[in-house]
């Protein structure tokens, strides 16, 4: 006595079955619609329509971190010829040599602040290089 | 559609001009029959497969099929992507509520922020002037804004100010002063060694190097939208010469 469904009615009930669903799921009813809404796009802001450039701006070098921005921010279709006619910038108030003559100067000062007091004391030759002291003193674990 | 609208580029249209799809549009049998795509701005609705015009001024158009109207006008309405300068009113829990001109506030999250994290806040108080687009933006729900990429860096957002001056200016000035070949901020940019921040709600933030340069700049922007540009290129010559 059969108890279930037969393998082939069993099959074709989920053909079926499978055949319902992909139809619900798949199929619409308004192919026409469709087609017709892609034609007009509707764009709400006009910094696609007339390609205006980035807000924030700087002129004549007042604040480089700005100007660094609107190279990178601003689609770059200047060519190299663009560049001769940049505007004089503003004089720096140190200048960059200045600078690296003092952040030279601070490393090391602020270098010995936080080493460790037996590396404090070094000796120097007469080229001001470090001669090599002895090495630290590690935990000697005692024998038995 | 598309020869139409190309046919009236530079016309005045009022709103209620229409342009439709039927009549006029030729199907060649030989070439395979492709569905024009028109892109519509500011100012151009669609409205069924009709295209209507709902703001009067002067149709423009960009290759290969962008067409918008140049309209005039001093009230700021959202759209998503612009960037804008806002006022910030209310700091409340996570979120900040940002006046941009409009007719509700946005809400700016504080994560909204390059390097912010629920531990790492950013430093906003009330009454700060920040730069920052707008990600949602549309007449149904309440605007939010950003100040961080896609890609989560702030690409010149964020808060800004201190020694500079706010003022308000007409939509179409701020469009000119964006626009890629601006004469104005050519001429502009002769002048002072100066910063300017742009808001497309019509707010100019203006900073130089001394308070007197900056109220010169703030003034003779607020002048150009009533002057044609000899005019402008005159006073801007006199300010060179130190007139004013």
């Amino acid at each position: 006595m059969q108890r279930g469904l037969d393998d082939e009615t069993k099959k074709q009930l989920e053909e079926d079955e499978r055949r319902i669903i992909s139809d619900e799921h798949w199929y619409l009813d308004l192919p026409e619609l469709k087609a017709k809404e892609n034609l007009i796009i509707e764009e709400k802001s006009f910094v696609p329509c007339e390609d205006l450039k980035f807000g924030r701006m700087s002129f004549r070098g007042f604040n480089p971190d700005v100007e660094k921005l609107m190279t990178l921010m601003n689609p770059s279709d200047e060519g190299p010829a663009e560049e001769e006619e940049v505007t004089s910038r503003m004089p720096a108030d140190v200048t960059d040599e200045e600078m690296a003559l003092r952040y030279e100067s601070l490393v090391g000062s602020m270098k010995r602040k936080f080493v460790k007091k037996r590396e404090r004391v070094t000796d120097e030759d007469v080229n001001q290089n470090l001669v090599e002291t002895n090495t630290k003193r590690i935990f000697l674990k005692p024998q038995d | 559609m598309l020869s139409t609208l190309k046919r009236r580029v530079g016309e005045v249209l009022l709103p209620g001009d229409e342009f439709s799809y039927d009549g006029d549009d030729t199907i060649s049998l030989t070439e395979p029959v492709r569905p024009e795509k028109v892109l519509c701005g500011p100012g151009l609705r669609r409205s069924g497969d009709r295209l209507l015009v709902c703001k009067s001024g002067v149709l423009r158009h960009k290759q290969p099929n962008v067409f918008w109207m140049d309209c005039q006008q001093k009230r700021y309405v959202h759209a998503k992507g612009e960037t804008v300068i806002g006022i910030v009113t209310v700091k409340s829990g996570d979120v900040f509520k940002v006046d941009f001109g409009g007719s509700e506030q946005a809400s700016l999250s504080y994560l909204a922020f390059e390097g912010a994290t629920k531990r790492n806040r950013p430093n906003v108080q009330v009454g700060d002037l920040v730069f920052a687009q707008f990600i949602v933006a549309n007449k149904d729900m309440e605007p939010e804004l950003a100040c961080i990429g896609s890609s989560g860096r702030a690409n010149g957002m964020g808060v800004f100010g201190g020694g500079g001056l706010l003022f308000r200016v007409s939509l179409g000035l701020v469009r000119r002063l964006l626009s890629p070949h601006s004469e104005v901020r050519s001429d502009l940019e002769q002048l002072f060694p100066c910063e300017l921040v742009i808001g497309m709600n019509g707010r100019l933030w203006v900073r130089s190097s001394s308070v007197h340069q900056t109220l010169v700049i703030a003034n003779l922007l607020q002048s150009c939208e009533s002057m044609t540009p000899l005019q402008r290129r005159e006073l801007f010559t006199r300010v060179q010469q130190g007139a004013l």
